[in-house]
């Protein structure tokens, strides 16, 4: 076993331990992206095969279809606990940038920001799939999540460089990225204020070669949109269809990204040059993720 | 740049405000050629759009907050590639307000540059990080002399800092190396200056090849800090998981472990791993998981030990060196909560021992709390014993931090375990456990057939508050609801069991000895799972750690009955009997609460 690759996995799991010992009410948000599905196999290593909390996607509706299948197949494999919200006001509107009544940052924020922050408080409905009818319900649980697991890494961009393993955010989602307590040792922010909740961030100090090369080495499925079906074309992070454009790549499985990563051509390429957000953003995701975007 | 393996370092960097630290890990990155094309595109351009020049600093300064102040804010992790091995380098600010973010990256690190003014000079923050490295475990340093150009690249200069220096970090039991550079210039950080060739030792990057990854602790005494203990019966799966991340040694099946502070013991049936087959052994800085032979009640605090090792230390009292960073002052007549690898427990900074001045490292002052930013020696007591190995023998073992309102405040090594009253009674109930026979039917077994948790609910207040009547009361609720219940009245232990003690009137010399002995007649009836009621006049604090200490403590709940409660730590608090009924649902929601009354 490589030897950077079993520390990652070491502490990673540590802090999923951590996380599930400190949060009665915990969930882990799956994007249906590598580095989420990675932190979902980290899971299953954490707790022995099992899943102990709920997986929180946000749906937008404009999600690339092949997203949502994988979703749903993975679900049943692995009798995962899936919960699904969306921000169906604003989508019955068409106040949405593919609408045209909307530009890019007011659509994540309303699509994205807006139902990720209204489902995990519990103030919006919550679809959780139910495997015994093998369909999504209305979930008639509204407690809100006090523990949050999210898969960012700090290699994406710079405001994710500045996040702690644990970090807290208020009563509105929001973090105040310039008051951010001291994290050390193998000691973290596990007490709250009531009304607040804290992200947890296992991967923060995984790259994105580090998670091609985990998903290689473990043999985790991903979905298939990340790879070259022959075109000469695939996707390097994923999101909604008319904001995510797939990259020239002819890598066709995780080895050839690995390679391709390495030594190739996206060498000096930014991750999330294909998110069209994060442009209009001023280079960042700075705005957004202040009030609560992942 | 393809490093020869994929070996990888954290490093930390710290200084002064204002030294160069952000210039000298810019120009790193872009002398390695680690930047992404995107990062130096987008830096330039914004560099143009506000028409400043461009500067390397600014590749760190990612986000629009610290552009406008113009100081690092927080302790950004940046990755970089030597032809030696990949770094992250944890860049920690030098401004005073910030010190909390270099201990959040001193803490992760294995290694440490320290930059320090050429033109400035030694500063307080230089002091102040040097003596904090020092307590947070960084044994390798490097310090960058910066901004050599300013000084004309002249040798003297470097010369005096670096004897300042020297000095200052032999009084902290730290050592290090020293480099003339200029990240502004580039000399010495990737590439060797020619301006200065006076200088022949390594340059920057040369210096962070040289440091020595060192090993995982395996050839101390195996310590695993237990997170949790998982059972997912109902996903099918029977196995009793005891699940932590190995701190020091190995365990193999077949071992016999101790869990301190409760003493109990068992022995490794198997090691657990999910997806592939399990290894071996668990060694130091492993995720681990595995079952025991025995059915023994282990929980998420207790410290896993091998029987064939020598123990850690336990106890209520240690001394302490700490580092403090609340606003608010630290201070005696608070109460924190202090943990200790995955333990945490309420206690109090019992003695201020002495205050370092991180300006003036060897004044030392006499003060009666610790302010802002400040470093000391104390001695701390906890409300309960803890497991902990002194900073001497196993540093991971010696690391506390203190909690203050919901956030970490602070945090220290611990020195020296120092007695406590309760040690006697503590190896007492040690060596019980050791010598236990474990019944042939699980706990859990136990408790999912009766529907109910095992508690000892403690009834206490003042003398003819109405205990006895609410204790009662509570008896016949839960007994009619189906629950195994049981009143029992302190005089049937005083007049039985403690026989040989009791002496007439109210004698108070045997009282320690009486508690010890409920306690353990409590703790008999609890194995046998059993909602144990007991009655006792004007429980103290004091009273409950001597109870608790025979007792698993998270077993019990105390109520207190009537006005004027002692400095016993309640779980309700019941004014009168007035409405008893009332009363009865709302002890009945607790039990609920906390689980000790369930239906399956």
């Amino acid at each position: 076993m490589s030897d950077h690759l079993e520390q990652l996995e070491n502490l990673s799991i540590h802090i999923l331990r951590e996380a599930y010992a400190n949060f009665k009410s915990l969930c882990m948000l799956w994007s249906i992206g590598k580095d989420s599905t990675v932190l979902l196999w980290l899971s299953r290593k954490a707790f022995l095969g099992h899943v102990p909390f709920p997986l929180i996607h946000i749906d937008t509706r404009y999600k690339i279809p092949e997203m949502i299948e994988y979703r749903d197949q993975l679900t049943r494999q692995w009798q995962l606990d899936m919960i699904y919200g969306m921000n169906t006001e604003a989508l019955d509107r068409k106040e949405t940038y593919p609408d045209g009544n909307a530009d890019r940052l007011r659509c994540c924020k309303l699509l994205k920001t807006e139902a990720l922050k209204n489902t995990l408080s519990g103030q919006w409905p919550r679809y959780r799939f139910n495997h015994a009818a093998n369909r999504y319900e209305t979930d008639p649980n509204h407690d809100p999540f006090t523990g949050v697991i999210v898969g960012l890494r700090a290699d994406e961009e710079g405001s994710r460089s500045k996040e702690r393993y644990f970090s807290r955010r208020d009563r509105a989602s929001e973090w105040d990225i310039a008051d951010q307590p001291p994290e050390f040792w193998n000691q973290y922010k596990t007490d709250f204020a009531p009304g607040t909740h804290v992200r947890i961030h296992p991967l923060l100090d995984w790259t994105e070669l580090n998670v091609w090369e985990y998903i290689e080495r473990e043999k985790i499925p991903t979905v298939s949109l990340y790879y070259d079906q022959g075109a000469g074309k695939r996707y390097r992070s994923l999101g909604c269809w008319p904001c995510t454009f797939p990259i020239d790549s002819t890598a066709r499985n995780p080895q050839e990204i690995i390679e391709e990563l390495r030594s190739g051509q996206l060498k000096n390429i930014a991750e999330r040059s294909g998110r069209a957000q994060d442009a209009e953003d001023g280079g960042g995701l700075e705005t957004l993720r202040r009030e609560g975007y992942m | 740049m393809i490093p020869a393996t994929d070996e990888k370092m954290n490093i930390v960097i710290a200084g002064h405000v204002d030294h160069g630290k952000s210039t000298v890990i810019g120009r790193l990155l872009a002398d390695t050629d680690s930047l992404p094309q995107g990062k130096l595109q987008q830096i330039q351009e914004l560099c143009r759009r506000t028409s400043k020049p461009f500067e390397y600093a600014f590749l760190l300064d990612a986000l629009k907050d610290e552009q406008a102040q113009g100081i690092t804010i927080d302790s950004a992790r940046i990755f970089f590639k030597s032809a030696r091995r990949h770094y992250l380098i944890l860049d920690a600010p030098g401004h005073i307000e910030f010190l909390r973010n270099m201990v959040t990256g001193a803490s992760h690190a294995e290694a440490a540059v320290l930059v320090i003014d050429a033109a400035e000079g030694v500063r307080e923050n230089s002091r102040r990080h040097g003596y904090m490295l020092s307590m947070l475990g960084i044994r390798q340093l490097t310090v960058a002399i910066n901004k050599m150009d300013l000084v004309d690249y002249s040798r003297p200069v470097f010369d005096t800092i670096v004897q300042e220096y020297s000095r200052f970090l032999s009084e902290i039991a730290l050592s290090g190396s020293f480099i003339p550079v200029s990240g502004m210039q580039g000399d010495n950080i990737a590439v060797a200056s020619r301006r200065m060739d006076w200088y022949k030792g390594p340059t920057v990057l040369e210096a962070l090849d040289g440091f020595i990854k060192e090993p995982p602790p395996l050839d101390k005494p195996f310590r695993m800090p237990v997170q949790d203990v998982y059972k997912f019966t109902r996903a099918g799966d029977t196995r009793r998981i005891i699940a932590g991340t190995v701190e020091t040694g190995a365990i193999r099946p077949g071992d016999e472990v101790i869990f301190y502070p409760s003493g109990k013991k068992g022995v490794i049936r198997s090691l657990e791993r999910f997806a592939t087959q399990p290894p071996s052994s668990y060694q130091a800085a492993q995720a681990a998981a595995f079952t025991l032979e025995e059915q023994i009640y282990v929980a998420r605090g207790q410290v896993a030990v091998q029987a064939k090792d020598i123990g850690p230390q336990v106890s209520r009292r240690m001394k302490v060196n700490l580092f403090w960073m609340g606003k608010e002052p630290l201070t005696p007549q608070k109460e924190y909560l202090f943990k200790i690898g995955t333990a945490k427990q309420p206690g109090r900074i019992e003695e201020i021992l002495s205050v370092m001045d991180a300006a003036e490292l060897n004044a030392k002052d006499k003060k009666d709390q610790i302010d802002y930013h400040n470093v000391a020696e104390c001695i701390i007591k906890t409300d309960r014993a803890m497991a902990f190995d002194t900073a001497d023998a196993i540093p991971a073992l010696s690391r506390f931090v203190i909690v203050d309102n919901y956030e970490i405040r602070g945090g220290g090594i611990i020195r020296q375990a120092l007695p406590d009253s309760q040690e006697p009674l503590r190896q007492q109930v040690m060596r019980r456990n050791l010598k236990w026979a474990l019944s042939a039917v699980s706990r859990e077994r136990r408790w999912e057939r009766l529907s109910q948790k095992a508690c000892l609910l403690l009834v206490t207040g003042h003398k003819n508050a109405g205990k006895k009547e609410l204790a009662r009361a509570i008896e016949k609720k839960l007994f009619a609801e189906g629950k195994l219940v049981y009143f029992m009245g302190i005089a049937n232990v005083l007049y039985g069991v403690d026989a040989d003690i009791k002496t007439p009137g109210p004698n108070q010399s045997h009282r320690p000895e009486h508690l010890r002995r409920l306690g353990e007649v409590a703790n008999l009836m609890l194995d046998a799972g059993i909602i144990l009621i007991v009655t006792a006049i004007g429980l103290t604090q004091e009273d409950l750690e001597i109870i608790r200490n025979a007792v698993d403590s998270d077993l019990i709940e105390v109520l207190w009955l009537g006005a004027e409660p002692t400095d016993i730590k309640i779980d309700l608090h019941i004014e009168s009997l007035e409405n008893l009924n009332e009363t009865l649902s709302q002890i009945k929601r607790l039990l609920q609460q906390k689980g000790i009354i369930f239906s399956i």
